[in-house]
């Protein structure tokens, strides 16, 4: 309590704990598995959305190309499942067995030697955090020790984007091409299908997520996150008071894309399949706008900004099929505009306000009461 | 500078420095050179290249030829924040402080520990950095602000955090860009006190407008006209100096 006290302030400490109630009692209690599953796979776009509060709402960096990197995650998490779903004895009708289908339709006989290492889930584990780091770090380092930034950098991420996309789909026979990898199965031989398997992966991802939503805190809290935000405002003056302007910004992205990539491999475990549709321009922006309805410099409004908007969009989607999409653009633009602060600028000016004056009035006129009460409850203990 | 006079080892010895911006020469040919101790004023018209020169050794601008050493290295090779390192800190003319962060955070960004990416994620708050903070923000008339987000500081209270910033750091350089500009006339006089406070111990290369001001403080003054140097010596040389009259104390 003494540790959490200084590690969260109190309205934070209200937030850590609502979400925690709600992601794990209230949701699953209420929805039946086809909804939690829908939640689970909201919530695959709430790690990106914290990697995003880490590198654009504190760093100023606007990555369009988040999807790269939970794409990225999720591939590797899918080839790990895919390759234990082409054993020998499943695959057996192929012309070649043992190798992922797609391939065999694809006139590969052998699975390709990148494919290899994925047979084991230590490799994979390693990967879903390294593949993605490594590869922000090093477009990290090639833009911002070049101090490309704001705008130009936001364009080279979406190109990034949309170059890794055009790769996946035109490589069918390695990615699955624009299927994607289906039909994922078992998880070291522990289907990952019924039901019961889906309610274990959401209170599993649950606890990575907010594990995630540890580690952004802390990094919020260190000199590191300091200057993050110092470096949003008045870069120059961060660089001539001794830092390394580049270092801490790739930093930043580095942490974004890893947190994306965890994202990305849950999002293959429950939602049992990748496709390139999660990787290009598209939902790469959508992934900023989960940020930016929640409130960009928010840890906690990023997780409800994922959910929320994608409750929206599933609701709208359902009812407009055809519509749905302006719709989003439309809440982006009403949420730029009206509230740059989002959802959680919202609460902190509107609802935040209004409680602390609430509480303090009821502090006041019970004054006497709660003073008499604590007396009274003294001799008891 | 005297020929055959024993070479003393200056701090800062700019030499032959150009840059050019299109053809255009902001500084030409410069040289001039600071000594441990001494507080240097340039002075000059606008665009005589005043605020080029600290851009040029503090690494902001690239030079286009030419030497800057200090302390023996040479700068123009280093990236800004090894120069900060190496005991040079420069202060803008317009304030530039974290408007988002407190004033006590704003002063512990500048304190010299922890500057690496990893380094900053396990900086520990401690005693000393408290100290050193508080030490700091007395100097600088903040001592009651600490807790005060810096955009709510006045223009002169900005001003001073910034210079509390830099002396945090500690330079052995400190170079400050017209220090007193758009200051009341009671926070001005309470800046001069602050730094005549301050610019004991080290070098000062500070670019001022306020003559009384430079008359004050100068050990040293070098006139700049056109990114040349018009005259040099004791603000009593200068000021005397028919060339300096005519460009710029006769207006």
């Amino acid at each position: 309590m003494i540790i959490n006290s200084r590690f969260f302030n109190r309205s934070e400490l209200i937030g850590f704990v609502a979400l925690g109630l709600v992601l794990f009692v209230i949701l699953p209690l209420s929805l039946d598995v086809f909804r939690l599953n829908l939640v689970a796979k909201y919530l695959t776009y709430a790690f990106v959305a914290i990697g995003l509060v880490l590198c654009w709402g504190y760093g100023g960096i606007l990555s369009l190309g988040q999807g790269v990197f939970f794409g990225l995650g999720g591939y590797c998490m899918a080839m790990f499942l895919k390759l234990e779903a082409s054993s020998v004895e499943n695959t057996k009708i192929q012309s070649t067995p043992g190798i992922p289908d797609f391939m065999d339709w694809n006139q590969i006989t052998a699975l390709p030697l990148f494919w290899q290492p994925f047979h084991s889930l230590t490799f994979t584990v390693l990967a879903i955090i390294l593949v993605p780091g490594l590869f922000a770090l090093i477009i990290g380092t090639a833009m911002f020790k070049r101090r490309v930034g704001g705008t130009y950098f936001a364009i080279i991420t979406q190109a990034v984007a949309a170059i890794l996309t055009i790769l996946i789909v035109g490589q069918q026979g390695y990615t699955g091409g624009i299927n994607g990898m289906t039909d994922l199965r078992t998880l070291k031989g522990w289907d990952i299908r019924p039901d019961h398997a889906k309610v274990v992966l959401y209170f599993f991802e649950v606890f990575l997520l907010f594990g995630c939503i540890l580690i952004a805190q802390f990094i919020r809290l260190t000199k590191l996150g300091r200057i993050l935000v110092a470096m949003r405002e008045q870069e120059d003056r961060v660089r001539f008071s001794g830092y390394s302007v580049a270092n801490f910004k790739i930093f930043a992205f580095c942490m974004a894309a890893i947190f994306a990539a965890i994202g990305g491999a849950m999002f293959a475990l429950n939602v049992g399949f990748m496709s390139p549709s999660f990787v290009g321009i598209v939902p790469s922006i959508e992934m900023v706008i989960y940020t930016a309805v929640g409130g960009r410099t928010s840890i906690f409004g990023a997780v409800w900004g994922a959910l929320l908007v994608n409750f929206a969009k599933t609701g709208l989607s359902e009812s407009f099929p055809q519509l749905w999409l302006f719709g989003l653009g439309a809440l982006f633009i009403a949420v730029v505009l009206a509230f740059p602060n989002g959802l959680s600028g919202i609460w902190a000016d509107h609802v935040q306000s209004r409680i602390d004056r609430l509480v303090s009035s009821i502090k006041k006129k019970s004054g006497d009461w709660t003073s008499n009460s604590v007396a009274d409850g003294a001799p008891a203990e | 500078m005297l020929i055959g006079h024993q070479p003393k080892p200056f701090l800062l010895a700019v030499e032959a420095l150009t840059v050019s911006f299109d053809g255009f020469k902001a500084v030409n040919n410069l040289s001039f050179y600071v000594e441990e101790n001494e507080i240097r004023v340039i002075i000059g018209p606008n665009g005589a290249g005043k605020t080029t020169v600290l851009d040029l050794i503090c690494g902001k601008t690239k030079a286009t030829s030419g030497s800057i050493q200090f302390r023996g290295k040479e700068l123009t090779k280093l990236k800004e924040n090894q120069i900060v390192q190496t005991g040079v800190g420069r202060k803008f003319q317009t304030p530039s402080v974290f408007e988002d962060l407190t004033v006590f955070e704003n002063l512990e960004i500048s304190y010299p520990r922890g500057r690496t990416a990893f380094g900053s994620l396990v900086f520990q708050r401690d005693d000393a950095v408290k100290q050193r903070i508080e030490e700091v923000a007395e100097m600088i008339f903040l001592k009651d602000r600490l807790d005060i987000y810096a955009d709510q500081l006045s223009h002169g209270q900005k001003q001073w955090l910034e210079i509390g910033m830099l002396l945090i750091q500690d330079p052995e350089l400190l170079m400050l860009d017209e220090p007193v500009a758009g200051m009341s006339v009671s926070e001005r006089a309470k800046t001069a006190e602050l730094l005549n406070r301050i610019i004991k111990d080290r070098s000062v290369l500070v670019i001022e407008h306020d003559m009384k001001f430079v008359e004050d403080i100068a050990h040293k003054v070098t006139v700049l006209h056109q990114g040349q140097i018009l005259s040099e010596g004791t603000m009593e040389k200068v000021k005397n100096d028919p060339k300096v009259i005519e460009v710029y104390l006769g207006h």
